[in-house]
């Protein structure tokens, strides 16, 4: 039987391996094994992103993906973003806004606007708002939120044209 | 909600897929992106007592033109179609309909394939084959076997795949000259399911509508084909007249059960509404190209 499962693989560039239950999601594992808390669980069923976190470059919904499936992908959640500061501008941006209120929605928040922006560069108010539509967040912060991510897409295009 | 307790087990060819299947016996269930899969598990909905792990599966994986057919592999994600060159040249509306397939997260993930095997009557895809006339490569551990789009989606939730079988690739007819095709919905949220939703294609020359299909989702247990609606419009000009005497038509042959919603009348109107939009949407494309 194999009810649990040996995994190896990266998470913010550190190798881990554990074994796991074979029906843990990738959200408790690294909030209960890794105690990465940063990633949040919400809704575990894949509608409230509040579990955003990166498997090989690309966003995923960490509920909608087992642990035991992760051998030798790599992992990235919003630890590893802010220790490497990657996203500090926006994360910057957020709180200059008052983006994140209780900040339970704020790192998938983060995850998935940095997508947008790595993806789209200068995205309009409405393909911001089109692609945080997957994340929810219940104290209804999103105009500040979209103010946040638009402000950062300036910032950087400023910054580029004086590059 | 946490899913009940499963064995896993990862194939990575085929026949390990076969085999490790053959010895779990028909209570397992394949994961492939897991993005239906993963929530039916977590509200208990599905508790199989085996997942097999499909997804590094190399066969199932890849986008190819093969005997004038567009070939796309099970494993292909809704980010996938969305980005491909050759998804683009030659069955745009995938790529299209990819895009209103829940979030970036989700889509990164979700396969074709398993988005076909769920069967959700509300979902993009399977309507999208229905109206281009796919075919699904099915395979088993001793055969392989196309079953056309129109006979493929049975019921609720079912297929005509047999128990043994799963989906390898999907086909589909390359776009030909002048042919149109678009998709369109409505739902509460971007992103959520649709409330109803229309694909249409055709072959269009001027205002004139040659050998349309138009297939409604998410009014129905299966996609449906509207063939008094498409009959309604087939060689004619889409004037206004022959818009409404197919929306007519529509409202006679659909028989949405009522969901959370709202109500068939409601249902009915809303595919009315989207039969008139689409249509004009591909009129209004092919005008905008000859100026």
């Amino acid at each position: 039987m194999s009810r649990e499962v040996q995994v190896t693989f990266e998470v913010n560039g550190e190798p881990v391996s554990r074994r796991v239950e074979a029906r843990q999601h990738l959200i408790d594992f690294l909030r209960l094994e890794l105690g990465l808390t940063g990633s949040h669980t919400g809704c575990e069923h894949g509608v409230c992103g509040a579990c955003t976190v990166r498997v090989d470059g690309r966003i995923v919904r960490g509920c909608l993906v087992l642990a035991a499936s992760l051998e030798g992908t790599k992992v990235e959640t919003i630890e590893g973003l802010s220790d490497a500061n990657e996203i500090r501008d926006l994360q910057d941006a957020f709180i200059a806004r008052n983006a994140c209120q209780c900040g339970y929605c704020t790192p998938g928040m983060l995850l998935t606007a940095a997508a947008l922006l790595d993806s789209k560069p200068q995205p309009t108010r409405a393909e911001i708002r089109e692609y945080l539509a997957g994340n929810y967040c219940r104290c209804t912060g999103y105009h500040a939120i979209v103010d946040a991510v638009e402000a950062t897409a300036a910032a950087r295009a400023r910054r580029h044209k004086q590059d | 909600m946490k899913a009940a307790p499963f064995e896993y087990l990862r194939a990575t060819t085929l026949a390990e897929v076969f085999q490790l299947w053959r010895e779990a016996g028909p209570e397992a269930r394949l994961l492939a992106g897991g993005q239906s899969l993963m929530p039916a598990l977590a509200f208990r909905l599905s508790e199989p007592n085996v997942l097999i792990d499909i997804s590094r599966v190399a066969d199932l994986t890849g986008i190819s033109v093969e005997n004038g057919a567009l070939r796309i592999g099970a494993l292909t994600t809704h980010a996938e179609l969305g980005a491909h060159a050759l998804v683009r040249e030659h069955a745009p509306l995938l790529g299209e309909a990819a895009a209103l397939i829940a979030h970036p997260a989700i889509r990164n993930r979700g396969t074709l394939g398993g988005s076909l095997a769920y069967a959700d009557p509300a979902a993009e895809l399977p309507a999208c084959c229905l109206a281009l006339g796919a075919t699904i490569v099915a395979r088993s551990a001793t055969a392989e076997r196309r079953i056309a789009a129109d006979a493929f989606f049975v019921g609720l939730y079912a297929t005509a795949l047999e128990a043994n079988e799963l989906i390898a690739a999907v086909e589909f007819p390359r776009r030909r000259a002048g042919e149109r095709s678009t998709i369109l919905e409505l739902a509460r949220r971007s992103g959520d399911y649709a409330m109803a939703g229309i694909v249409a294609r055709a072959t269009v020359a001027g205002q004139a509508l040659a050998d349309p299909r138009l297939v409604l989702f998410g009014v129905g247990e299966v996609p449906v084909l509207a063939r008094a609606a498409m009959a309604a419009l087939a060689g004619r000009p889409a004037d206004a007249a022959n818009i409404a005497a197919a929306q007519a038509a529509l409202a006679q042959e659909l028989e949405p059960p009522g969901d959370l919603n709202g109500g068939a009348d409601m249902k009915r109107h809303l595919a009315q509404v989207l039969l008139a939009r689409a249509i004009q949407r591909l009129i209004g494309v092919e005008e905008a190209r000859a100026q």
